[in-house]
């Protein structure tokens, strides 16, 4: 082997995202040498693109707000195999990591009062669903995410984190004794390949929602922390359960926050009905994002649908008139007249489910320690944490609620930055990676790089992310996912004999886009199996020929194994610290 | 439609050229520029440039095209091509690591000269700092930045003087804080800003008003500055 050049950290955070940042920054700011590692710039990360806000029992729009509501709405918006233990966690300590994020500077939209705006969002309610429609959300505007990457970025700025930008993390790298000592790198920029070695690795590169040939995701989410986990043989959790958000930008796939209809926007079909009413009498508009899919879908399919094909509907948002429009919602008038080209002012948006996060994910404690099960028994992967998207802690289960994938990613990067530098100040001892060890996590590159005849990434990108689209949508059904995985199971070798004709070094994104491939697949094959084996329809997860929650059988997580494709049940955590469990109810909004 | 790509590698090619690449476009649909990108890397993978959200609010595809910076993710092919032809060249005044991708080193430079992070050190209590709605709107064009350098990169002065004018992005965030009812360091912040190079080297071109991607005003912003400036000297 070639001796790659070696850079060593007390931690490597990878991904720039709202959950890396926000690790690397707890981590920075108590004076361990700590790098965030990305693929690209920080503030290019996919965060940017979350708008409506972030939701927290912060008590500004109702001052006898609990967070105990809060967790009870995300226990049920789960379909209840979210851990109730980490909803505890993420809903009580939200408060203090909203407040510090204000405290950083983060320019939060205000009521008249000075305190910070917070907007209704779909699944929220008072008094454990007894207190009608509340308004948990806060919000900069319509540019959430933005406002918040931006100002975390700034806070690392100040805090001096080693920010190594442009660069591709490829597999982990772990020692004789199994401990994750770091990662393999491409600087890409140069090509250069790199060693980089840490004492904690926390996995924070947020979704893959590329897995699908319409996703509101960016381009960059490519599930690169999932793939090498599965790699690696860890398990990964609830994959099969995939959001689609109700309302994507017909053809296009971007995003149109549901903050519009918590300002009072609502979905109408072809014959201009308002029909989530009569899909959730209560919640409306605002019911849980799988029910307000499924209800779209449902329209679509019965002949209801707009446009000449019939195939999406149309978000209304003219009557809350120009100036809402203007001051709350000012991206989405922009994003509607550019990928649209409709003005809502005056006309309503065409809309479409389109995929848009990933529940499942690497799983992990409340620390962010990620866990693999042996022999059912959990296991913690010394060396290994992850949070945000990549990680299911789970606090969303089957289905996330609207605003709850800012607080995550920020209660839980703190979490696991917090426990990593109480780790690092009792100390880390390891044994060092050796050359064998550093060579098995170049595997992969070096097939990519000596391979000259293969196939080629773009056309199979397209079968993979079209094979999805069709066979693991928003309605699921065995038979069709059978044939999905058929599908699947004829890539994998061409998946893995993947060629690139460009083998320069310099900002090579030919080689960084068939590892990304890699990546996506790995994520697709364990969603489809992950997917066929749940026989049960249970928040986003919705089977024809299973209709019907099955607690029996499946009031439980699962944990697909790489090594084997076999899919296992893990219990959920029904024992909070500081409230009575939520039991399962039937869910209706 | 024929297209014409700016290419350089830096490890094969003695010195940059124009690729002219015929694409075939899908009828009654109109591209946005980087579709187009999107389509010739399908059939030449060595392309390189960057890009991520695909929707206007990340900043990473900021490039020249038919002469004008914006961002390839929302310019509509219709809107920029001239005579039939589509030229897209990387953002001006930056050095080329390959292709479209420049180096922004100097570019965030300046960004972090500026102290970009609120500076307040009284005690905040267990809340939230209040402001008024009317303070907050203050930060309403200015916060909404993207990085995205379209507009530095087409600025006459911050081509002459990148690494000591701040350029228009920069001083855009720079006003951001100073702007804002929460920040405690307005006199420091003048006080790193107050020489002739930092600010006044902005000549009120106004590139930066007419091609900044989220419609910001940096002229604007600098011209806040300068007052503030200029009232502290008095």
């Amino acid at each position: 082997m070639t001796a790659l050049r070696k850079l060593s950290f007390d931690a490597v955070v990878i991904g720039g995202g709202g959950a890396g940042m926000r690790a690397s920054l707890q981590m920075a700011q108590s004076g361990f040498k700590t790098a965030c590692l990305t693929k690209v710039f920080p503030t290019r990360s996919h965060t940017v693109s979350a708008q409506g806000g972030i939701t927290c029992a912060i008590a500004s729009a109702d001052p006898d707000d609990d967070w105990r509501w809060h967790m009870y709405d995300t226990v049920k918006g789960s379909d209840y195999i979210g851990d109730q233990d980490a909803i505890e966690y993420m809903c009580s300590v939200g408060p203090e990591a909203v407040f510090e994020l204000e405290h950083m500077g983060l320019p939060f939209s205000r009521f008249e009062n000075g305190r910070i705006y917070q907007r209704p969002f779909g699944g929220q309610s008072k008094d454990y669903g007894a207190g009608g429609q509340a308004a948990r959300t806060c919000a900069a505007a319509d540019r959430t995410g933005h406002a918040l990457l931006h100002t975390l970025y700034q806070a690392n700025l100040k805090n001096n984190t080693t920010f190594l930008n442009e660069w591709f993390a490829v597999d982990l790298v772990r020692n004789q004794d199994g401990v994750v000592v770091g990662v393999i790198a491409i600087e890409i920029e140069t090509g250069e390949v790199v060693f980089v070695e840490s004492k904690a690795t926390v996995l924070a590169t947020g979704g893959a929602g590329r897995i699908y040939a319409s996703t509101t995701n960016a381009h960059i989410n490519t599930g690169d922390g999932i793939g090498m986990a599965l790699r690696a043989g860890y398990a990964v959790q609830d994959i099969e359960m995939w959001q689609f958000h109700p309302t994507g930008i017909y053809g296009a796939g971007t995003l149109v926050t549901e903050g519009c209809r918590g300002e009072g926007g609502y979905l109408i079909n072809k014959d201009g009905e308002r029909f989530m009413e009569r899909y959730a009498p209560n919640a409306k508009d605002l019911a849980g994002r799988d029910v307000v899919a499924r209800s779209m879908m449902t329209e679509i399919l019965e002949g209801r649908g707009c446009g000449e094909q019939g195939d999406h509907v149309f978000l209304k948002l003219d009557h809350l008139g120009k100036e809402i429009l203007h001051s709350r919602l000012p991206g989405i008038t922009e994003l509607s007249k550019t990928f649209a080209h409709v003005d809502p002012v005056n006309a309503p948006i065409p809309v479409v489910p389109t995929c848009h996060y990933m529940m499942g994910g690497i799983p992990t404690n409340v620390n962010g320690q990620a866990i693999t099960q042996v022999n059912g028994k959990d296991q913690i992967i010394p060396g290994l944490y992850a949070c945000g998207e990549a990680a299911c802690v789970s606090v969303h289960g089957a289905n996330r609620l609207g605003g709850n994938s800012l607080l995550d990613l920020v209660v839980f990067g703190r979490a696991a930055g917090i426990f990593i530098e109480e780790q690092l100040q009792q100390g880390i001892e390891y044994n060092q990676a050796s050359e064998e060890d550093v060579d098995r996590a170049m595997g992969r590159l070096n097939q990519l790089d000596s391979n000259d005849n293969g196939e080629d990434t773009a056309q199979l990108k397209k079968e993979l992310q079209s094979c999805m689209q069709n066979y693991f949508g928003v309605f699921r059904d065995g038979e069709y996912m059978k044939k999905g995985r058929e599908e699947l199971d004829a890539m994998r070798d061409r998946v893995a004999n993947i060629a690139i004709s460009d083998k320069s070094k310099a900002f090579n994104t030919a080689r960084m886009e068939a590892l990304e491939l890699q990546n996506l697949f790995e994520v697709a094959e364990a969603t489809a199996i992950a997917a066929d084996e749940r026989t049960e329809s249970r928040g986003a997860h919705s089977r024809g020929d299973y209709p019907e929650r099955d607690d029996k059988n499946w009031l439980c997580h699962s944990l697909y194994h790489p090594e084997t494709k076999k899919l296992t049940k893990r219990d959920v955590n029904f024992k909070p610290k500081t409230v009575e469990s939520f039991e399962p109810k039937v869910r209706t909004y | 439609m024929l297209v014409s790509v700016y290419r350089y590698n830096p490890e094969t090619d003695r010195e940059p050229y124009m690729q002219d690449v015929e694409v075939s476009l899908p009828e009654g649909k109109d591209l946005m520029v980087l579709d187009v990108l999107n389509l010739i890397k399908e059939r030449d993978q060595s392309l390189s440039y960057r890009r991520s959200c695909r929707e206007g609010v990340c900043g990473s595809d900021g490039v020249n095209m038919n002469g004008k910076n914006g961002l390839a993710c929302i310019t509509p092919v219709s809107e920029v091509a001239t005579s039939g032809k589509l030229v897209v060249r990387p953002l001006p005044g930056l050095p080329v690591i390959r292709d479209l991708v420049v180096d922004m080193g100097v570019f965030y430079k300046q960004y972090q000269r500026i102290k970009p992070y609120l500076q307040n050190s009284t005690p905040a209590g267990g809340r939230e700092r209040l402001q008024s709605p009317e303070d907050r709107a203050k930060l309403d064009g200015l916060y909404e930045c993207i990085l995205c350098a379209c507009c530095s990169t087409s600025c006459p002065s911050f081509w002459w003087n990148p690494e000591k004018f701040v350029g228009p992005s920069g001083l855009l965030q720079a006003y951001r804080f100073l702007a804002d009812t929460r920040d405690e360091a307005t006199e420091e912040r003048l006080a790193d800003l107050d020489d002739p190079f930092s600010v006044f080297r902005c000549r009120g071109i106004m590139n930066c008003v007419s091609v900044c991607p989220k419609g910001l005003n940096p002229t604007k912003a600098i011209g806040h500055i300068r007052d503030m400036l200029l009232s502290r000297a008095t």
